[in-house]
């Protein structure tokens, strides 16, 4: 099929497999950034394919898992009140706030409403004159977009129960913030193409430079990944740090002006707190005080409830690739996919969830490596 | 328990759509609820029909039927109904004798609507050679049920020679797969409001008895079939791993999904392996049959795209592993529960 079966060829990805075995001398530590990424490495197990000493970091860019314990209480504080649809893209009903999630809420009588567009947000808010509509807006820059029309287009119609609960993430600040941390690994990155499909790639170069570390724009296929790790060993090996763009069918160094100057319409950056890793300054967006009147938040009085974390969760130190979720010792016990703990747990890009779902396991005796070999 | 395992915590105290889905979740309200309280005995493996007790030859099947909308590319809630229980039969290695149909429809529901769905209904039944011999008929208040749900009973009779049962996989069982996957669960979707995305999809609801009586001169050699139907083919072999304890493996690369489905999944999140059938079926057979098997599946309209998917070993018991692509192995678990309800 165009566009999918020529990226997931498996005589091709064997061809690259061996290739970066002949480029890589020498152990190097990669990050991918965004979880769509990570859910292709271990779905198709290539992580496990990589020659020794190549090792993938799971990075940070899993939209529900960043996505702060606070907004998950609000948005259930929010739900619970008479005469609220709250929407949201399905994936965050499952995760856990503090002390219940959507779905439970729903069955209890919430109207929670899954969409697949901050549209269909609208739409139902048009339909509905005599509810308030409030739409989960989190995720990255790839996401910021829709979001930022459907405000622009609630506005025009002059729709006043329509809101956004905003909790918008950006990839370069956290990208910056894993760098200054004094332990860090990562010694290249994958960056997210869908972000970049957005944004293009030049706020990546001054990173490149001052960190002296490769950045490639990579796809989401397997193909793709395997090309932007070698790309990235490339780099690494040659003693290169520049962008380099992987995912030419879908990304432009300029990015989507189209796109970005909607976000700029409605939305600013403000700092942002994000889950398992805390408030990190400038790396976020909220709505400009032109759009203020759409934020939930405030609307519905709760920017005071505040949230406290199980303490079992290790969830920060997974979204910065300081720990694999094999490493807690709640992961598929206290912590499974039925039970999530933490929010990786819970997201089918999510570290954590990623992992159990291809059978990764803590225990010893069936240690992940006896699933990963090609019987010869 | 340590301190640091304190009881679960998400102890639901109400049904989640999620336990209607065929998944983790439905086994566990199966086994902490429905089975105690109606004296079955939980963990035991459950198949889609049960035999008559001192009637081994006669089989037993019942099913309802809440797909939204009731008219879906490929088929409507009628047709459905009718196909879902005759395959139920045919997994048993039974071919149908008959069929109850019970109406539960809402207050103010068109009569051409109910009109147009039994009367495909009734061409179904026609089509899979089984009389429609009882039935019921409620209608509740408006808002009590949404527009039409139908329940259909069957009853079948075994062919002579045919035991299939999800408990008798056995390592060296080549798994085989009738037709193309994913294609019920994705043309339904592609009807839902919000998510109407243009496609030549169509539902694969179709009987499967002729296929089984096909597959009868296996004998013996055929020792499981199933219609991978909520929780797809995912949910079907684990649970066929499950009740014969063994490990099922499956090559990414044979699986039949056509290129529509395979969009459509990636554009909707969804793995293909866990989307729902209404018109394949999964048939463990000795390697010995294996090809035996292909030909008769392979030799009807229905099962004219069936492949070799698999095959079971020694592994540890109740896994499911899937070959990848690129060649690397992971395990295929069991879908908790599906966030894309009321597909049947």
């Amino acid at each position: 099929m165009k566009y999918l079966d020529e990226y997931r060829d498996p005589a091709l990805a064997r061809r690259l497999l061996h290739e970066l075995s002949s480029v890589a001398t020498r152990p190097w530590r990669i990050m991918e950034v965004c979880g769509g990424q990570t859910h292709t490495l271990v779905r198709q197990g290539i992580d496990e394919l990589l020659p020794a000493g190549i090792r993938m970091i799971h990075g940070p860019g899993c939209p529900v898992c960043v996505t702060p314990l606070e907004t998950l209480d609000r948005a259930m504080a929010i739900a619970a009140r008479p005469g609220v649809i709250l929407t949201s893209f399905g994936d965050m009903l499952r995760v856990p706030g503090s002390e219940t999630d959507l779905l439970s809420l729903r069955a209890r009588g919430a109207d929670v409403r899954v969409v697949y567009t901050p549209m269909d947000a609208v739409r139902i808010a048009q339909a509905a004159p005599d509810r308030e509509v409030v739409f989960l807006a989190v995720g990255f820059e790839t996401t910021a977009p829709a979001n930022a029309m459907a405000v622009l287009h609630a506005a025009r119609l002059g729709l006043t129960n329509f809101s956004l609960l905003v909790s918008h993430v950006l990839v370069p600040p956290a990208m910056t913030a894993l760098l200054d941390d004094p332990d860090c690994e990562v010694q290249a990155f994958l960056a997210a193409g869908h972000v970049c499909a957005v944004m293009g790639w030049r706020e990546y170069e001054p990173i490149a430079a001052r960190y002296r570390v490769p950045v490639v724009v990579t796809g989401f296929e397997p193909l793709d990944l395997l090309e932007g790790i070698l790309m990235a060993v490339r780099q690494l090996e040659n003693g290169r740090y520049e962008v380099e763009n992987q995912y030419a069918r879908a990304v432009r160094r300029e990015g989507n002006a189209q796109a970005q100057s909607a976000v700029r319409e409605a939305f600013r950056v403000g700092d942002r707190a994000w889950r398992g890793i805390g408030t990190l300054p400038a790396s976020g967006l909220e709505l400009t005080p032109q759009y203020a009147e759409f934020d939930a938040a405030r609307r519905f009085g709760v920017l005071e409830l505040t949230s406290v974390e199980d303490p079992a969760c290790i969830a920060g130190a997974v979204l910065t690739g300081a720990a694999l979720p094999t490493d807690c010792p709640a992961y598929g016990t206290r912590c499974t996919p039925r039970t999530p703990l933490g929010a990786p747990m819970v997201s089918t890009e999510g570290t954590c969830a990623a992992f159990h779902s291809a059978g990764r396991t803590r225990d010893p005796h069936t240690p992940a490596d006896s699933l990963s070999q090609e019987p010869t | 328990m340590t301190p640091e395992c304190p009881l679960p915590y998400a102890e639901h105290e109400c049904l989640l759509l999620g336990h209607g889905a065929g998944g983790r979740l439905t086994a566990e309200l199966f086994d902490a609820l429905v089975l105690p309280a109606l004296g079955g005995v939980p963990g035991a493996a459950l198949e889609d029909a049960a035999l008559l007790p001192g009637q081994d030859e006669l089989v037993l099947s019942t099913d309802s039927f809440v797909v939204s909308p009731l008219v879906f590319p490929g088929g409507d809630i009628g047709s459905l109904a009718v196909h879902g229980t005759v395959n139920d039969l045919a997994m048993r290695g039974a071919m149908p004798l008959a069929l109850s149909l019970a109406v539960i429809a809402e207050e103010g529901l068109p009569l051409a609507e109910l009109r147009s769905v039994l009367v495909s209904a009734g061409k179904a039944a026609r089509d899979a050679e089984v009389p429609v011999i009882t039935g019921d008929t409620k209608v509740v208040g408006r808002g009590a049920c949404d527009k039409l749900f139908l329940n259909t009973t069957g009853i079948g009779r075994r062919i002579p020679g045919l035991d299939p049962s999800a408990t008798r996989a056995r390592a060296g069982d080549a798994v085989l797969l009738s037709g193309p996957i994913g294609l019920h669960g994705t043309a339904v979707l592609s009807t839902r409001e919000g998510l109407g995305f243009a496609t030549d999809l169509a539902s694969d609801s179709r009987p499967l008895h002729r296929l089984v009586k096909a597959l009868a001169p296996c004998g013996g050699d055929l020792h499981v079939l199933r219609d991978p139907t909520r929780g797809g083919v995912a949910a079907t072999l684990n649970e066929i791993a499950q009740a014969s304890a063994v490990t099922v493996e499956i090559e990414e690369r044979s699986l039949p999904v056509p290129p529509a489905v395979a969009s459509a999944c990636d554009l909707l999140g969804l793995d293909p392996l866990i989307v729902a059938n209404e018109g394949c079926l999964v048939a463990f057979v000795t390697a010995e049959a294996a090809g035996r098997a292909l030909a008769a599946l392979r030799s009807l309209p229905e099962g004219a795209g069936a492949v070799r998917i698999g095959e079971v070993t020694a592994g540890p018991a109740g896994r499911v592993v899937l070959r990848t692509l690129v060649g690397a192995r992971r395990v295929v678990d069991m879908p908790l529960g599906e966030q894309l309800p009321r597909i049947c």
